[in-house]
């Protein structure tokens, strides 16, 4: 009874597992459960084909939502009538594992105000292929501190596979993002690791963006490293109006605005416009704070492939053909400061000094970068070990 | 499945409240202890908020309230009513909502006419909202009706519902309508991740006469003297730009604000928010997808068929569809008036 006791004081409410299988009513079984967990909950999903009519939602903190696989656990969003997304957390220390979800009208799986959140062994999947009409983002973690996507999947997404937005202390690594218009976007996003992900096959492959008029502003800190962002040659098929619709088919890795942003150790080729671009942000704004320019950047020690050979820029033919036998790897505007490549490849550089300046005046010209000072790269993203314990 | 009925009572009724008609009979008051307590009270009748089983009579401390400009819901007829428990009113919080006592509750019952044309007539009463202010914050909860109209059961997993009405133009529409569950009342009552009354604040409720008679009767302190009065979306007298920002504020504004489930976006159509980039003026999308429609920006001044606003307003596409919740109809009279006020904007060069 005493020992009872005593680690009655150490150790809170037993946890309960909460075991759900595929078939009828697979909504309101299932968005019940979510409703009703307690913190340090499981859920426990059953392999099978659950069909949803409605986008789920869970606002509990610290529970689980795990599948049996991200092939044998399917959330099949095909029939939804309703909601902006799959699934919806908006709670803190939530898990989420182990299974796919399919076909949803609007983004996948998006969490908002979610601290400490896990995306692992997951899959987000459009699986008619590329099409406009499918949703945004696959993953979508945005306003939150700490956030881990680790062995992640996503195909078709018509903006980003895998997103961040707005967010603190990310790390996005083993994961595949494959025929969507960006493979992984981090944007406005304060301290972010990108490493050991696969990204071909999108139109462009891992993006670093900052926005004007966005509550979090400055962008910064981002290792982009040990990536394999190649092939990247589905044309682009996003919706105009978005950011993402601009993105050049073909493009590896493209770092607008933004600053302290390192490119490193990647595996880079077979991208037509170019493996690296480093742009301004080129349009209108309004935001008095924002700085639209490229800032202290570095692109080191990535492994090129070929690249560069057909650049599908607006008025791209402005350019000229590259001379005989040439080609550039690495793309920059020519605007911002403290731009830095130190791999053996051409960089070309359009001369557009001003952000906004229209392509047609653009003078084309290689530049040798090595020489600028390389700015400190930012330290590695250290997470919460209880997140880390989450994942193994 | 739900229960058809006159209820032209409950339009008529939903404004008069206890206080016109004194207790005519020794009725138990409204269950104040299952309010402030911790439990989720399992039908809509446990509360006592009304004297008779469908929900039309308010019992002691209860109201009816009306909305200069309400929440378009997919064109359902609404009853709103207010508790304030005895000894206790309301004050105002920031942007003048009310600011409610513990043990306080919102009530708002859903129905549809069968003809538009009548509004109020043979209404089909399909769920009732209630919000109750509890010590640690307010918890909202989801009733449906049941069958026979006898009373609503707690359904926190919320559900769909075939509903069918005879429209404006007498052509028969079908949607599918969203009961929201537990969480989904939440995205849009959430302000900084908890939950808050959207409906009751000072400017939305002052039409002249209403402010006056709930502070008369108890309810509320009186108003501050420079409350602002929100117009009716509908009243063609007024401004057509307050009526678009009224309309906006009250449809939007509630995840659209810079705490809210839109905070993300950058795009703030509250009342008080100055024109600008953030209330759409020539903003650009951020995380809209296809929900761009392939426009530029949020409002686009002159050109309404450009507007992002408007396209997503007129979508009934989950992903594009705005709002994400409780809309399965287009509401076409906003769509005209909202497209009317944007073109009458300059056009920038």
């Amino acid at each position: 009874m005493a020992a009872a006791a005593l680690c009655g004081l150490a150790v809170p409410a037993a946890a309960d597992t909460i075991a759900i299988a595929p078939g009828d009513d697979a909504q309101q079984r299932v968005q019940t459960a979510l409703i009703d967990a307690r913190p340090g909950d499981v859920i426990l999903l059953a392999a099978g084909r659950y069909a949803f009519t409605d986008g789920l939602s869970l606002d509990v903190a610290g529970v689980t939502l795990r599948g049996a696989g991200p092939d044998a656990t399917i959330l099949d969003f095909s029939g939804q009538l309703g909601s902006g997304e799959g699934l919806l957390v908006t709670a803190t220390d939530v898990v989420l594992r182990g299974f796919a979800v399919e076909n949803t009208r609007g983004n996948g799986i998006k969490s908002k105000n979610a601290d400490r959140i896990v995306y692992v062994d997951l899959r987000v999947e459009w699986t008619r292929g590329p099409r406009p009409e499918n949703g945004a983002y696959g993953v979508y973690p945005v306003e939150s501190q700490d956030v881990l996507i680790d062995r992640v999947t996503v195909k078709g997404a018509s903006d980003a596979g895998i997103y961040v937005g707005q967010s603190r202390n990310i790390v996005v690594r083993h994961s595949t993002a494959m025929l969507n218009v960006a493979g992984i976007e981090v944007e406005n996003c304060w301290n972010a690791d990108v490493h050991d992900n696969v990204a071909r096959h999108n139109a462009g492959g891992i993006l670093v963006f900052d926005l004007p008029d966005l509550p979090q502003k400055d962008g910064h800190g981002v290792r982009i490293f040990a990536n394999d962002a190649s092939s990247n040659d589905t044309p682009n098929f996003a919706p105009k109006g978005n950011i993402v619709a601009s993105v050049p088919t073909g493009t590896g890795v493209i770092v607008m605005a933004s600053r302290d942003v390192h490119v490193f150790a990647n595996r880079l080729g077979d991208n037509a416009t170019a493996n690296v671009m480093i742009i301004a942000y080129p349009r209108a704004f309004t935001d008095p704070v924002f700085d639209p320019l490229p800032r202290d950047i570095v692109v080191r020690d990535n492994v090129h492939g070929r690249a560069g050979w057909a650049p599908q820029l607006t008025g791209g033919r402005t350019l000229g053909t590259p001379p005989d036998g040439h080609s550039f790897p690495i793309l920059w505007d020519g605007a911002g400061r403290g731009i830095a490549v130190g791999d053996a490849v051409a960089t070309l550089s359009l001369g557009l000094v001003v952000p906004g300046t229209p392509i047609e005046q653009a003078k084309p010209m290689p530049v040798d970068l090595a020489d600028t000072t390389r700015a400190a790269e930012p330290e590695a993203v250290l997470l919460p070990a209880a997140m880390e314990a989450a994942v193994r | 499945m739900t229960m058809r009925r006159r209820m032209a009572v409950l339009a008529g009724l939903m404004l008069g409240g206890s206080t016109l008609g004194g207790a005519a009979s020794p009725l138990p008051p409204v269950a104040l202890d299952l309010i402030i307590g911790d439990t989720l009270p399992q039908h809509l009748s446990d509360y006592r908020f009304f004297t008779d089983r469908a929900a039309t009579r308010p019992n002691a401390r209860v109201t009816g309230y009306a909305l200069n400009t309400p929440l378009f819901s997919d064109y359902a007829e609404k009853a709103r009513f207010l508790y304030v428990p005895p000894g206790t009113r309301a004050g105002y919080g920031a942007a003048g909502a009310l600011d409610l006592p513990v043990g306080s509750a919102l009530i708002k019952t859903f129905a549809f006419a069968a003809d538009l044309r009548a509004p109020g007539n043979d209404l089909r009463v399909i769920e009732t909202r209630v919000l109750l202010r509890r010590a640690a914050g307010w918890v909202a909860l989801p009733y449906v009706w049941n069958a026979d109209g006898s009373d609503a059961v707690l359904q926190r997993s919320g559900g769909r519902v075939g509903v069918t009405w005879l429209a404006g133009d007498g052509r028969r529409e079908t949607i599918s309508y969203r009961i929201p569950n537990s969480n989904q009342c939440k995205e849009c009552h959430a302000l900084a991740n908890a939950i808050q009354p959207i409906g009751p604040k000072a400017r939305n409720l002052n039409d002249g006469a209403q402010l006056g008679r709930l502070v008369a009767a108890g309810y509320i302190a009186p108003a501050p003297a420079d409350t602002p009065r929100l117009p009716r979306w509908d009243d063609d007298s007024a401004p057509l730009a307050a009526r678009a920002r009224a309309y906006l504020d009250v449809n939007c504004g509630h995840c659209h604000n810079r705490a809210g489930a839109a905070s993300n976006t950058g795009l703030y159509l509250t009342w008080d928010e100055p024109d600008g980039t953030a209330t759409g003026l020539g903003k650009r999308p951020v995380a809209a997808g296809r929900g761009s429609g392939g426009h530029d920006f949020a409002i686009e001044p002159g050109h309404p068929e450009r507007s992002i606003l408007l396209y997503r307003m007129r979508s009934m596409e989950p992903g594009v569809a705005m709002p994400e919740q409780g809309r399965a109809t287009v509401h076409r009279e906003a769509v005209d008036m909202l497209g009317r006020w944007i073109a009458a904007m300059p056009a920038r060069p």
